[in-house]
């Protein structure tokens, strides 16, 4: 069981199953690896042309175009509460920035991220709830946390991601 | 719920309303077979369906409204009463219907009390208003009851019936019976009637005479569809059997569908451009075409008919007749004009809400108008048509008016404008004050309206979908209310800005013009920190679109080069600051996202012909932005206005115009009553002198100067000067422009129409004395007031040549000596040399010693200079100059430019002596 889950380079393998597993997309922000439901996830692309929408709450960075259609560009760090990514003198993360195309409602938001890693197949054997010593902006968009080799990956409530209120963040 | 039920609801409630609307129109018109026809059938399929669905509340409803209607087609007179009883059981069958609507099951509840009203209604003898108990306990529509003698059109009416097959489907679609007879009853019931009932004749006659309109409508087939009256004849029966019903999020997903067509088709034509040999050429141009064709069929099954949105209004109008004892015509024009769905749910509400207030404010009583001798019934018209781009909305009534007085003395108590801003704003301007939350001027809150709440309302309606709101006011005659919106919502034309790093889409609708500005001639001034900007002698508030979005301090960049886009937004104009304006694009407004929603700013976002997602900036958000802005930096809108006022103290505002020659001639525009161009065409001789008709009376044109003959072709333009009722038009070439200048003038003495000449922007220009031209046009003009024997020697002391030039003939027309002053103490040299002086008209600000100090100087002086009578002349009258005027004696104050005002004051003191000496 758990055979292959290798965050970085293994493919995603699903190796014995002993029971029903979901399927996650990783993207990661910093160091650190964030899961998303596969079934919430449209699209993965790289978002150019952002229009920025003044006024606007800080997690929006803007409004871009894909594919004939206008979508909300959230940043995922400014949902955390982590200062912006450029403001790192980080090398390693030199790559464009990638974007998630997610729908609420029958509106498309793009979640903008560091970078995009695999699909992982988890069980629920690896399965932890979400520590309660987390930052309270983590804990609440966090359903819970997978033990991967080396690693660990927060898996992201969707819906608790985009539903924030205008005014500012929403408790989950 | 089943899709069955789904659709006997729609249905249903569809039908109701027709019912609602047929009704009254047949209590007004009770021998019009067809419309009962109609009626019964309605409620007989509503019966129907709802014993098939199993419903029995419905059912028993139904069918007692239907047992009644069947009476009246046995020949039961229609009452007010009885038609007021099933419009009643018709409201409860609503209600019904919104609870199954909402819970999927019939309500629980009674309907015996309405049954067995209805039953009572139905069994009763021929004596309806004594059987029945009225709802209502004054109904003012007699008339109907009286007709009642014209029972031979009833039996025709029945005959009709026998001979029909029964209430259903069949019976409808069968040819209709002949025309021929129907016209008969409505020259018969006044014959009929006139013998029985003298008393209603007058009311009768001019009901029939109301009424004659919409029943000869009907007669021609195709006429039906005009009116809501006959809109539901069987022509339309036929027409429906055309259509289908679509679920409205079927065609909202077509039109979202077709707008990213649009976009896609727009990218590729910007493609398109950059590759000038493309073969995509002729395709695209053919896609191109398809497109916007498709577009506008899609739009098309987004319109409906205006009517719908009216279909209630006579249901209402009949209600509100009721209420408040009026009797009132409702006209409907137009109601096929077609717009947008979404629009149209937006203005529904509103509409309803303007013809209430026609109804009850607008609308006199019946008393009250046969007191103005008016046509006893009111009338309230709507009309709806398109304009360009958009829909024209009317609301008329002939009813009595705004009081304009009572809305500007109600606007100063509320403290919506200064005193001195009021009494200067035009008629429309105080109309508009109307639109202002909580608003009303209403002498008594009646059930019907005003609370003050909803014309705010209305107003707020109207602007979110882009619309404009105006209002026209006659006292005596009635109220128009014209609402301009945009025919759809969906695509605009808008502006592409750019401020900043990015480019903005603003709405067409709100822009007026663009104006470049620079640090030049035109450029951004600043009052406190708060830019404006100089535009035709106004001072327009200037936001700047950077500053406005948070992305430059406020008033930063102003002092650059860039456009100023002028918009107006209801009554506020302002202009906004962008860096660049590239060109006009028909943009698909998509909504914003509801985690953007909340920003004012922003009407909604776009996607350009080139990819790149652009926000629509929203005019009404602006606005808002605006007057709250310029509030915090010190100072609102309307008193800017007053800075500009006060600005003139020193320079005078000037009309440039060219009379004769080519030569430019000026006349200070605060005489200047109004501008005009006139049709030459108009212009009418008597006498060998030149007359046109100009608000209901004959007005006298005089030539500014001997060169300019009048036109006999085009059009003229006029300047407007006016005096009390009279009116004069100065015919000049050509009217130049408005500026605002430091005057010094030269004075030429060999010629009486010019007072001098001046040089105004580099140009010699003459400056006409307007003394001289009002003789020609009224040779009794300066004559007009007679002269008062006890007043015969002024003293004039104002320090600007200009003035003592102007004012010197006026009052030297008016039958008064002047001697004039240029100085305080030139005056006090003056009074003492010249016993003959009796008043002392005064320049209140003057350099060096002011009008006050020489006055003061007076009143310290012997008894004979002491007691003599002053009026201040002052540029703005101000609380405390009125104090301090009141406590040096001074008898008036009157504005530098208020020629009559200072002639009447004269007079009053002439009077006030006469008084003194008897």
């Amino acid at each position: 069981m758990q055979a292959a889950n290798a965050n970085t380079s293994g493919a995603p393998t699903n190796g014995v199953e002993t029971g029903a597993t979901d399927d996650f997309v990783t993207v990661y922000v910093g160091e650190t690896l964030f899961g998303l439901a596969i079934e919430r996830v449209h699209d993965v692309f790289v978002p150019s042309g952002v229009t920025p929408v003044p006024l606007a709450p800080a997690e929006i960075v803007g409004l871009l175009n894909l594919r004939g259609r206008v979508v909300t560009a959230m940043s995922l760090r400014r949902r955390l509460g982590l200062p912006d990514a450029e403001a790192e003198a980080d090398g390693t993360k030199a790559s464009p920035k990638m974007a998630i195309g997610l729908e609420q409602a029958g509106e498309t938001f793009a979640l903008v991220v560091d970078g995009v890693g695999e699909v992982l197949k988890l069980g629920a054997d690896s399965r932890e709830a979400v520590p309660i010593n987390l930052d309270p902006r983590f804990r609440d968009l966090a359903t819970c946390v997978h033990r991967l080799d080396g690693r660990l990956l927060v898996i992201l409530d969707v819906d608790a991601l985009l539903g924030f209120t205008p005014a500012g963040a929403k408790a989950a | 719920m089943d899709d069955l039920l789904r659709e006997f609801l729609t249905e249903s409630g569809e039908h109701l309303d027709t019912v609602d609307a047929e009704l009254v129109r047949f209590e007004q018109d009770p021998n019009n077979e067809t419309i009962l026809r109609n009626i019964f059938r309605l409620v007989h399929t509503i019966k129907g369906t709802c014993g098939f669905l199993g419903l029995p509340r419905l059912e028993a409803l139904a069918h007692a409204a239907e047992t009644l209607m069947g009476r009246f087609r046995d020949g039961l007179p229609a009452t007010s009463a009885s038609v007021t009883l099933i419009l009643l059981t018709l409201d409860r069958l609503k209600a019904i219907l919104a609870d199954l609507e909402a819970t999927g099951t019939e309500p629980s509840g009674s309907d015996d009390d309405l049954i067995s009203a209805l039953e009572r209604m139905s069994e009763g003898p021929h004596e309806p208003v004594a059987a029945a108990p009225p709802p209502e306990p004054v109904l003012p529509d007699p008339v109907v009851r009286e007709l009642k003698p014209g029972e031979v059109s009833l039996e025709d009416l029945e005959a009709a019936f026998m001979s029909a097959p029964g209430p259903d489907e069949s019976d409808f679609l069968a040819p209709p019976p002949p025309v021929a007879p129907a016209p008969t009853p409505a020259p018969a019931a006044p014959a009929a009637v006139a013998p029985a009932a003298p008393k209603a004749e007058v009311k009768i006659e001019a009901k029939i005479e109301a009424k004659a309109e919409p029943v000869e409508a009907e007669k021609p087939e195709p006429a039906r569809v005009e009116k809501v009256e006959g809109a539901e004849g069987e022509a339309t029966a036929a027409a429906k059997n055309q259509t289908i019903r679509v679920n409205v999020d079927t065609l909202e997903h077509l039109m979202t569908m077709v707008s990213e067509l649009v976009l896609t088709r727009n990218q590729l034509l910007e493609i398109a451009r950059r590759h000038e040999d493309s073969s995509y050429k002729v395709p695209l141009q053919r896609l191109s075409h398809v497109t916007a064709e498709l577009q506008e069929g899609v739009m098309k099954t987004r319109m409906q008919p205006i009517g719908n949105a009216w279909q209630k209004l006579p249901r209402v109008v009949r209600d509100l007749s009721a209420e408040l004892g009026k009797q009132i015509d409702l006209v409907m024009v137009g109601n096929e004009t077609e717009l947008d769905r979404q629009v149209l749910e937006v203005i529904k509400d509103p509409l309803t809400h303007m013809v209430r207030n026609s109804a009850d404010h607008g609308l006199e009583s019946t008393a009250e108008r046969v007191a103005a001798g008016k046509p006893a019934r009111g009338t309230i018209r709507l009309a709806a048509y398109h304009e360009g781009g958009t829909i024209t909305i009317e609301i008329a009534d002939d009813g009595k008016g705004l009081n304009l007085a009572a809305i500007r003395k109600k606007a100063a108590e509320r403290g919506l404008a200064s005193q001195a801003d009021i009494e200067r704003m035009t008629d429309a301007q105080v109309a508009k004050f109307i639109f202002h939350a909580g608003f009303s001027t209403a002498a008594a809150v009646t059930s019907v309206s005003g609370r003050g709440v909803g014309m705010d309302v209305v107003k707020t309606n109207i602007e979110t979908i882009g619309g404009l709101i105006d209002i026209a006011t006659t006292a005596g005659r009635g109220t128009t209310f014209t609402i301009k919106i945009p025919l759809t919502l969906a695509i605009v034309a808008a502006l592409i800005v750019r401020a900043g790093e990015h480019r903005f889409a603003l709405p067409q609708v709100a822009v007026l013009e663009l104006v470049r500005v620079d640090a030049g001639a035109q450029r951004v001034e600043h009052i406190n920190g708060a830019p404006v900007l100089r535009l035709r002698e106004r001072l327009l508030p200037i936001v700047s679109l950077t500053g406005l979005l948070g992305q430059s301090s406020p008033g930063a960049e102003t002092d650059q080069a860039g456009f100023v886009v002028v918009a107006q937004v209801g009554r506020e104009r302002f202009g906004i600051l962008v860096d660049e304006v590239f060109h006009t694009e028909e943009i698909v407004v998509k909504p914003m996202s509801v985690k953007l929603r909340h920003i004012p700013m922003f009407a909604g976002n776009t996607i350009l012909g080139d990819g790149a997602v652009v926000l629509i900036v929203d005019p009404n958000g602006v606005a808002r932005q605006v007057a709250q802005g310029v509030q915090g930096s010190g100072g609102h809108i309307d008193s800017d206005a007053d800075e500009a006022v006060e600005m003139a103290d020193t320079k005078t505002t000037l009309l440039v115009f060219k009379g004769g020659q080519g030569s430019f001639k000026a006349v200070p525009l605060s005489l200047v009553t109004r501008l005009e161009e006139i049709e030459c065409a108009k212009v009418e001789w008597l006498g060998g002198r030149a007359l046109i008709q100009y608000r209901g009376r004959l007005m006298p044109l005089v030539p500014a100067d001997a060169a300019i003959t009048i036109k006999s072709e085009g059009t003229q333009a006029l300047v407007v000067f006016s005096d009390g009722e009279r009116a004069m038009g100065l015919v000049v070439d050509e009217i130049v422009d408005i500026v605002e200048e430091r005057l010094d003038i030269e004075i030429a003495a060999d010629r009486s129409d010019l007072i001098g000449s001046a040089v105004l922007r580099g140009r010699a220009t003459d400056i006409i004395n307007i003394a001289h031209f009002l003789p020609l046009a009224y040779d009794d003009w300066a004559r007009g007031l007679k002269r008062p024997e006890q007043i015969s020697t002024i003293l004039l002391v104002d320090d600007s040549a200009f003035f003592r030039d102007m004012l010197s003939p006026v009052l030297k027309a008016a039958g008064y000596q002047v001697i004039t002053a240029a100085s305080a103490d030139a005056a006090l040299a003056a009074l003492q040399s010249d016993p003959q002086i009796e008043v002392v008209v005064t320049d209140l600000e003057m350099p060096g010693r002011s009008g006050f100090d020489l006055v003061a100087a007076m009143r310290r002086a012997e008894p004979r200079l002491a007691g003599l009578p002053v009026i201040g002349l002052t540029g703005a009258i101000g609380a405390d100059a009125v104090e301090r005027a009141r406590s040096l004696a001074i008898s008036d104050l009157v504005a530098k430019f208020d020629r009559s005002g200072l002639i009447s004051a004269l007079a009053e003191i002439g009077a006030a002596t006469v008084s003194k000496a008897a």
